[in-house]
C-alpha cells in the first residue's frame, strides 16, 4: 500500500468516526454508484447510470472499505462494484478505458457478443491497454440481457475490477417487471491475490477451516464414518474441499456492501422486481435465496429462458441469473448469498422502507463430498444410498487399487497424463438434472441445468458434425490446473474450429472441485434434453466428477479466451485459446 | 437418429435462416423443430457424430494468430507471452519452520530446529533444508543445511537433488544428496534420502508425519524418522546398518494457519553397533524428552 493511500484510508475512518449516523451515511453511499448504494430504489433508464454512444472509463487504484477495514482495491471510476453500463441493443457502443494504473489492465465485456478484437483479453484479442493509455471499445449492439464487464489482465478481477452490464432490448421486454435492481455478488479478501495463490501453492487446504476432525467423528457432526475417512485418506483427497478459497479470508459482498451494511434495495408490495443477479466472485459460487418469497427465474447468461419457479439456485463464478419477485407483503426480505462451502454468507435487504431488515437464516453445515464427485458412479455400484453407518459393505476394506482412479486409457489420445492430472474420472456422469453440490436435500424447489429452456428456440438446428471431448483436470495437492492435463502456460495447441462448424463439445471434470467453464464471443447450447430449445449459456459450471455436453456453432471468427472462472484456477492453467477461421477478409 | 436428422438437416436449413447473425433475430424465428435429441444424457457417445476427428483444414486458414491482423505483431507476441507465463507458470516461494523447539530430558535442556523451503514454479524448485541441535549450556551440536534442485515426478512426489553440508564438533561433512519427498497414501508426508560424504560414507535418513486433526485449530502431529548407515563411521559414533531411532507426537495450536505453538514428547534412541559405539563413549544411548515449540508458515 503507497502512502497515500494509508493517509486516504486514515481520513475515511476519520470521517466515519465523525459522523456517525445520517452523515456518515450520506459519506459512504458517495463511495457507492447510485445503483449500488443502500436503500436504492431501483435502477432505471433514468438513474445515473453510464450510457449512451459515448462512455468514458478510468481503471485506478481506490481504497475500499468493508467491515471496518480499508483495504487496496483497483476501481473503474472509482467505485466498487464498477459502473452500472446501461446500453441499447441495436445502438453503437463506443467505451473508452484510460489507465491510470502503473500496470496494464483490459475490460472484457463478458457474455457480449462483438468482434475479438474488442474482447479485452490481452494476448489473445488485443496487446492489453498500457499505463497511461486509452483504448476505444468501439462494437455494434446486437443482444439484450444481463452481464456484466471486468479485467482480464493478471488478478486485477479479484480486486474490485469488475461491474454490471444491462443492455436493454431494441423492442419490447418479454420479460415483464415494474421494477429492477442488479444484484452484484463479489467476495473480498484483505490478502492480494496473488498472496492468496501463493499460500495455496505452498498449502492447498491452507483456507480450509471446515476439514473433517476427530471432533466431528466423535460428535458425528462431520456425518462420515472412520471408514470413509480412511478411504478419502488412503485416496489424498479432501472431502470437505468444496472451495479452494473461503471466508477464512473472504468478505461476501453485495453491490460491494458486506453482510453488516445490509445493502438495501427498495421495492412497493405487490410490485413485480426483477433482480440481475450477477456472480463477479473470483472464487466463490453461491446459493442464492429469499426466505419467504419464491423466484421465477426468467434468464440464465442473458438469454431469456422458460419462467422457472424455484426456491433456491447455485450461481457460479461469472454466471448471472435474472428472476421476479413479487413481494405481496410490507415487510423486509433477506437476499442471501451463501458460499457453496458454507463458511460464510452475503446479505442483503428487499425492504419497502430504509432501515428494515429481516432475519439472517444460519449458515447451513459444509457439504461432504462424495465418491461421485470423483467421478465414481455410485449408482452403478449401489453405495450411493447406503447408510454408511449401518451398511453392510466396509468402504474402509474396499480396492481402491481395482478401481483405477487414475486410469490413462480413459483420457483423450492427447492428454498429457502426467504430475497435473491427479485423478481422471472413471465414470463421469451426466450431473445437469441433478441438484448443485450441496443441495440435494434441501427441502424446497432448488433450480437445476435441466429446467433452463431457451425461451426462443435454437436458430441453428444442423446436428453437430463432430464431437470434441475436453477434460478438465488438476492436481489439488500441487495447486495446478489445466485442460487435458496441460497448463496454458506449457505451450498448447488452440482448440480450432472452422467457421459456422456446429460441433458437440464434450467437457469432462476429472477433478472434486466446481469448474464454471468461460467460452468467450460464443453463446453455446446446453445439451440439456431440451432439443430445439437447449438453453444459451457463456458459463456452464461442471460438477465435480461430472460431465456435460454443448453444441456449438462457432460463428465468431477470431481468436477466443476458454477458460475456467475460478480465478484461481485460471491463473494455474486452466486457460486455452479457442481459434474460429476463416477470418473476414476485410481485417484491415 | 442420424439418417433422420441427415434427411430433415436440409428441409431445417431452408425454414431457418441459420446463417443469420443478428443475435437479437430469434425473437421470430420458426416453431420449434426437432433437433436430434440427447435423450438419455449417458447418449453422449452413442449418437453416431465422428468423434475425436481433427477439426476440418478450413479451420487452420489465415493467421495463427487473429489479433496480428489489426495490431503490431510485435506487440502481440509480448502479450502473448505474458499471458502466457500469467495462466499456469507461477513462480512462487514458501518457508515452512516446522520445528523450532526447546527440549528438556536426560537431565539437559537442549533445542531444536527443522525448516525448509522452496522457490519456483509447479515442478521445477530450489529447494533447501535445514536442521540443527545443541545444548543450550554447551555447542552447538549438529547443523545441516541442503541445497537441493527438486523437481515433481509424480503426483505427489518429488525427486530431489544436491548437496548438504554438516556440522559437527567432531568433525565436518559435504554429502551430495539424493531423495524423494512426498506425500503417501493417508496424507503421510515422507521424505528420505540417500547421503554420499566426501569421505566416502554412504549413509540414509527417511522421515514420515502425519497431521491428526483433533479440531479445526488443534492438531496431533506423530513423527518418526531413521537413520540408517553402509559402514561404521567411528568418529561420530555411527555403526553399520540401522543406527539411529526418532518417534514423537507433537501437540500444535493453530493460533493462525501460519503460527502454532506446541508441546510435545520425543523418544530417540540408538540401536545396533551404534548403540553400542554410543555407550562405549559414555554417552545415553537413548532420551525421552519434553519439547516446547511453534511451528510457523512464512
Amino acid at each position: 500500500m503507497t502512502g497515500k493511500e494509508i493517509i486516504v484510508s486514515v481520513e475515511r475512518r476519520k470521517v466515519l468516526k465523525a459522523f456517525a449516523g445520517a452523515g456518515a451515511l450520506a459519506g459512504v453511499q458517495a463511495l457507492f454508484p447510485a445503483w449500488a448504494q443502500t436503500g436504492s430504489r431501483g435502477v432505471a433508464p433514468t438513474l445515473a447510470t453510464l450510457s449512451g454512444p459515448d462512455i468514458a472509463l478510468t481503471v485506478g487504484h481506490s481504497p475500499f472499505s468493508v467491515g471496518g477495514r480499508t483495504g487496496h482495491a483497483i476501481t473503474v471510476n472509482g467505485t466498487l462494484p464498477a459502473p452500472l453500463i446501461r446500453l441499447r441493443e441495436g445502438q453503437h457502443a463506443r467505451l473508452s478505458v484510460t489507465n491510470t494504473l502503473d500496470e496494464d489492465t483490459s475490460i472484457h465485456w463478458h457474455g457480449v457478443l462483438l468482434p475479438f478484437q474488442m474482447d479485452g483479453v490481452p494476448g489473445v484479442s488485443f496487446p492489453g491497454i498500457r499505463p497511461g493509455e486509452t483504448f476505444a471499445y468501439d462494437f455494434h449492439v446486437r443482444q439484450s440481457g444481463t452481464y456484466w464487464y471486468h479485467s482480464h489482465s493478471g488478478l486485477q478481477e479479484a480486486m474490485g475490477h469488475f461491474g454490471p452490464l444491462i443492455i436493454d432490448p431494441a423492442g419490447a421486454d418479454s420479460v415483464a417487471y415494474d421494477r429492477e435492481h442488479v444484484i452484484v455478488l463479489s467476495d473480498w479478501s484483505f490478502l492480494h491475490p496473488h498472496e492468496i495463490l501463493r499460500r495455496l501453492k505452498a498449502s492447498p487446504g491452507s483456507f480450509n477451516r471446515q476439514r473433517t476432525t476427530i471432533a466431528g467423528l466423535l460428535s458425528g457432526e462431520d456425518r462420515m464414518s472412520a471408514s470413509e475417512r480412511r478411504m478419502w485418506a488412503q485416496m489424498r483427497m479432501d472431502p470437505r474441499d468444496i472451495s479452494d478459497v473461503t471466508g477464512s479470508t473472504y468478505t461476501y459482498l453485495v453491490n460491494g456492501h458486506g453482510p453488516q451494511e445490509n445493502w438495501t434495495g427498495l421495492f412497493a408490495p405487490g410490485e413485480r422486481v426483477r433482480l440481475r443477479i450477477i456472480n463477479a466472485s473470483a472464487m466463490t459460487n453461491f446459493n442464492v435465496r429469499i426466505p419467504g418469497l419464491p423466484m421465477r427465474v426468467v434468464q440464465a447468461d442473458g438469454e431469456n429462458v422458460r419462467p422457472v419457479e424455484v426456491d433456491e439456485f447455485q450461481i457460479a463464478v461469472a454466471e448471472t441469473y435474472d428472476v421476479i419477485v413479487t413481494p405481496r407483503d410490507d415487510r423486509a426480505y433477506t437476499i442471501v448469498s451463501e458460499a457453496v462451502d458454507r463458511s460464510g454468507l452475503g446479505r442483503a435487504t428487499l425492504a419497502p422502507r430504509l432501515g428494515m431488515s429481516a432475519e439472517i437464516p444460519p449458515l447451513r453445515q459444509v457439504p461432504n463430498l462424495t465418491m461421485r464427485d470423483m467421478g465414481m458412479d455410485m449408482g452403478a455400484m449401489n453405495m450411493g444410498a447406503m447408510d454408511h453407518g449401518a451398511g453392510g459393505m466396509d468402504h474402509g476394506s474396499m480396492d481402491h487399487g481395482a478401481m483405477n482412479m487414475r486410469d490413462p486409457t480413459l483420457a483423450p489420445p492427447n492428454m498429457a497424463v502426467g504430475v497435473g492430472v491427479q485423478s481422471i474420472s472413471p465414470m463421469p456422469e451426466n450431473r445437469l438434472a441433478e441438484r448443485p453440490l450441496g443441495l440435494e436435500n434441501e427441502p424446497h424447489r432448488v433450480l437445476v441445468y435441466t429446467d433452463l429452456v431457451a425461451l426462443n428456440p435454437n436458430r441453428d438446428t444442423r446436428p453437430p458434425s463432430r464431437t470434441l471431448e475436453i477434460h478438465l483436470t488438476g492436481n489439488m495437492e500441487r495447486y495446478m490446473w489445466g485442460f487435458d492435463g496441460r497448463r496454458f502456460s506449457e505451450i498448447v495447441e488452440p482448440i480450432r474450429f472452422e467457421r459456422n462448424e456446429r460441433v458437440r463439445v464434450t467437457l469432462v471434470n476429472d477433478t472434486m472441485m466446481q469448474h464454471p467453464i468461460h467460452l468467450h464471443g460464443h453463446f453455446f447450447e446446453l445439451v440439456n434434453g431440451h432439443a430445439g430449445n437447449q438453453p444459451l449459456k457463456h458459463t456452464v459450471n461442471v460438477a465435480p466428477g461430472g460431465r456435460l455436453s454443448f453444441d456449438l456453432t462457432a460463428d465468431a471468427p477470431g481468436d477466443w479466451a476458454f477458460h475456467c472462472h475460478m480465478m484461481m484456477h485460471m491463473h494455474s492453467g486452466m486457460f486455452n485459446v479457442v481459434t474460429v477461421r476463416p477470418l473476414d477478409e476485410a481485417a484491415s | 437418429m442420424r439418417v433422420f436428422a441427415t434427411a430433415l438437416a436440409p428441409i431445417l436449413l431452408t425454414i431457418s435462416p441459420a446463417a443469420a447473425q443478428d443475435h437479437s433475430a430469434h425473437t421470430q424465428t420458426p416453431p420449434i423443430l426437432a433437433a436430434p435429441a440427447e435423450a438419455d444424457p449417458h447418449a453422449g457417445h452413442s449418437m453416431q457424430m465422428p468423434s475425436d476427428v481433427a477439426p476440418p483444414t478450413a479451420a487452420g486458414d489465415g493467421s495463427a494468430n487473429a489479433a496480428d491482423l489489426y495490431f503490431d505483431p510485435a506487440v502481440m507476441a509480448g502479450a502473448r507471452e505474458q499471458l502466457r507465463v500469467e495462466n499456469g507458470e507461477v513462480i512462487t516461494h514458501a518457508i515452512i519452520l516446522d520445528r523450532l523447539e526447546a527440549t528438556s530430558g536426560n537431565g539437559a535442556e537442549r533445542y531444536a530446529w527443522d525448516a525448509q523451503g522452496w522457490y519456483g514454479g509447479d515442478i521445477n524448485r530450489f529447494w533447501w533444508k535445514s536442521e540443527g541441535e545443541g545444548a543450550f549450556d554447551g555447542d552447538l551440536e549438529h547443523a545441516e543445511l541442503q541445497l537441493l534442485y527438486s523437481r515433481a515426478v509424480t503426483p505427489y512426489f518429488d525427486l530431489q537433488g544436491g548437496v548438504r553440508q554438516t556440522y559437527r564438533p567432531e568433525g565436518d561433512r559435504t554429502d551430495l544428496v539424493l531423495g524423494v519427498q512426498g506425500l503417501a497414501p493417508y496424507w503421510f508426508e515422507v521424505d528420505g534420502a540417500l547421503f554420499v560424504s566426501n569421505e566416502g560414507e554412504l549413509t540414509a535418513r527417511a522421515q514420515a508425519e502425519y497431521d491428526l486433526r483433533l479440531t479445526q485449530r488443534l492438531i496431533l502431529q506423530p513423527r518418526a524418522e531413521v537413520t540408517l548407515s553402509a559402514q561404521e563411521i567411528p568418529e561420530f559414533a555411527i555403526g553399520a546398518g540401522l543406527s539411529n531411532v526418532l518417534a514423537g507426537a507433537r501437540l500444535r495450536y493453530e493460533i493462525t494457519r501460519g503460527f502454532a505453538p506446541y508441546v510435545g514428547v520425543e523418544w530417540s534412541g540408538a540401536v545396533g553397533d551404534t548403540r553400542n559405539l554410543v555407550r562405549a563413549n559414555g554417552d545415553a544411548p537413548e532420551a525421552t524428552r519434553v519439547v516446547l515449540g511453534v511451528r510457523a508458515l512464512f
